[in-house]
């Protein structure tokens, strides 16, 4: 199926909350609305004709000037090979968009729909700082749990000592201003 | 715990857990990790134990997180080359190879014929490299010495390969976007040819050696069991998800670079009692995770002779790509098969040089994400038969 039709069967089903689509280019995307994505995420795994069982990735992105938090979510459809044992098929391929406001970053958490979102969303989390409601164990993962700030916001200020540990100071006056 | 019993085939009186009566067992947690051998590098996991059964494993990580994406946006993707080579430090040629193709499709740079052949040699020798890493390791944990010996004499002359190729031997930063950095030494194409003579008998060695040796088989077949239902749920790749029996790679179901030129196989694990397999084997356990490596080992042997014969044998072998070339106002997300799995890169541009977000999916991040599953009802000593069947680098999970 090719990125215009599942975009099509996606705005057909869910109209408005489906705030656009961009079908050309190298990475075709629907932009959907945070509310309801735990409705459409879930559509989108068990609708025979979608079939998206794959959640590949999970990358949130700081919009600082927007004031906006972009997360994308990355879905492969994989279908069985026909015999049992033959070469799987790439069904399907698309990336769901949310834009959420930076300040008040809630996202409903897609754990429950496919289980890799589970470390996916504590990254973000940790990260970026990104909420997701309904996560069953929402903590940082690769920062430590005392860490202050979420490093990957453009906003973010590196500590200057950790714990007694005096850290590198270079870096906020090398850091590249977008 | 019954079913750990059950298999045990020398119990000749019933013991059930009911039967204890008021015996009382106590749970305890044991720290595994940060520093231990048996975790290929700096995991962590928390075991809630209940005498050698382990009850649950609850994994940490974060102890190598050096926020390379952060790097990212602060840099020009070329000379974020270097920081790919450290996070599956393994299977350095392969980070740079599915990084640079991101970055390439992102910009629209086209990479002459023999550029492209080069960084597929380079490639898949870096895949025999890593595997034979993952072969050797995996025996030291099932207390097996001698095929870790084995591993590393070939993989040093593999190594040897790759830095006549570009000069160093783990972290290469070799394949850039254009195309690789030099050229390919003389007499590579005869020497790596006579390597591939030299290895590709071995392989069968390895599995005398290890892969059907009776203790190896009872202490890998029928744990950790990965149904392709999970697998995918989780998402899986690489050869932990064939060998749960779904025969995909991304080199053959979407094909990328110059792959669909190459005739090779996909193998995936199999049930055992046929073609050599041991009976105890069942679809999706660790001795298949393990045997899916040994089998794609020979597959990129065949790639590799193709490859070699193919290759053009002069002309250009890296594109004139500007230093600062300006990213355009979009995104790509793109993935390459490497050793471990998919590796991803989510790479947004800003229209300057420098990439305003670079977001890597590891392989091994998502592979470990599975193993609470998996430490669930296990003997203690199956922990580490696990752990080294997932094959996970703890540079590419923390990054």
């Amino acid at each position: 199926m090719t990125p215009e039709a599942v975009l099509k069967i996606l705005k057909d089903t869910f109209g408005d909350d489906v705030k656009s689509v961009v079908a050309d280019g190298l990475h075709p995307y629907a932009e959907v609305a945070a509310g309801r994505w735990r409705e459409i995420a879930r559509y989108l795994r068990d609708d025979p004709r979608l079939a998206f069982n794959w959640l590949r990735c999970i990358s949130a992105v700081d919009h600082l000037e927007d004031k906006l938090i972009t997360v994308v979510y990355d879905l492969h459809a994989a279908e069985a090979g026909a015999p049992a044992g033959a070469m799987w098929k790439l069904k399907n391929e698309i990336a769901i968009r949310i834009r959420v406001e930076r300040d008040r970053p809630h996202i409903p958490s897609v754990a429950d729909v496919w289980r890799a979102a589970d470390w996916h969303e504590r990254e973000a989390f940790d990260l970026l700082g990104v909420i997701f409601d309904g996560h069953p164990d929402l903590k940082r993962i690769l920062c430590c749990e005392d860490w202050v700030g979420h490093p990957l916001r453009k906003d973010y200020e590196f500590p200057l000592e950790y714990h007694g540990i005096p850290a590198v100071t270079e870096y906020n006056q090398t850091r590249t201003v977008h | 715990m019954n079913r750990v019993l059950e298999s045990v085939p020398d119990v000749n009186f019933d013991i059930r857990r009911d039967d204890f009566g008021d015996l009382q067992t106590e749970e305890m947690l044991v720290n595994m990790g940060p520093q231990h051998p048996a975790t290929h590098g700096v995991l962590r996991v928390v075991l809630r134990t209940d005498g050698e059964m382990v009850m649950e494993a609850v994994p940490y990580i974060g102890y190598l997180h050096r926020c390379a994406e952060k790097i990212g946006e602060n840099l020009q993707p070329y000379q974020w080359i270097p920081k790919t080579d450290r996070m599956d430090y393994i299977a350095a040629m392969n980070n740079n190879h599915t990084f640079s193709l991101a970055i390439e499709q992102l910009c629209g740079i086209d990479v002459p014929e023999r550029g492209k052949y080069i960084r597929i040699i380079a490639a898949e020798l870096n895949r025999l490299a890593s595997h034979l890493v993952s072969f050797g390791t995996y025996g030291l944990d099932m207390g097996a010495f001698t095929p870790f010996l084995h591993a590393f004499r070939e993989r040093e002359r593999i190594l040897d390969l790759l830095e006549a190729m570009c000069g160093a031997r783990l972290t290469y930063s070799y394949i850039y976007p254009g195309g690789p950095q030099w050229d390919l030494p003389d007499g590579f194409v005869q020497t790596c040819g006579e390597f591939l003579d030299y290895f590709e008998p071995k392989i069968d060695e390895y599995n005398e050696l290890l892969s059907y040796n009776h203790i190896f088989v009872r202490r890998t077949a029928n744990v950790g069991v990965v149904s392709p239902e999970l697998a995918l749920a989780y998402g899986l790749s690489g050869p932990v998800l064939r060998g749960s029996g779904v025969r995909w790679d991304l080199r053959r179901v979407r094909p990328y670079d110059i792959y669909e030129r190459f005739e090779f196989d996909v193998p995936i694990g199999v049930d055992g009692g046929s073609d050599g397999v041991p009976d105890e084997v069942v679809v999706g356990d660790c001795w298949n995770r393990y045997f899916v490596r040994m089998l794609e080992m020979k597959q990129s042997v065949r790639i590799l002779r193709q490859a070699l014969a193919q290759m053009p044998t002069d002309g250009d072998f890296k594109a004139k790509v500007p230093k600062n070339v300006k990213l355009p106002k979009s995104s790509i997300y793109f993935e390459g098969e490497n050793p471990r799995g998919q590796l991803g890169f989510y790479v947004e541009g800003d229209g300057s040089p420098i990439p305003y977000r670079i977001k890597a999916r590891g392989p091994s991040f998502c592979n470990l994400s599975v193993l609470h599953e998996l430490c669930h009802e296990v003997l203690l000593a199956d922990v580490p038969a696990i752990i080294g069947s997932i094959d996970i680098v703890m540079g590419e999970v923390d990054r």
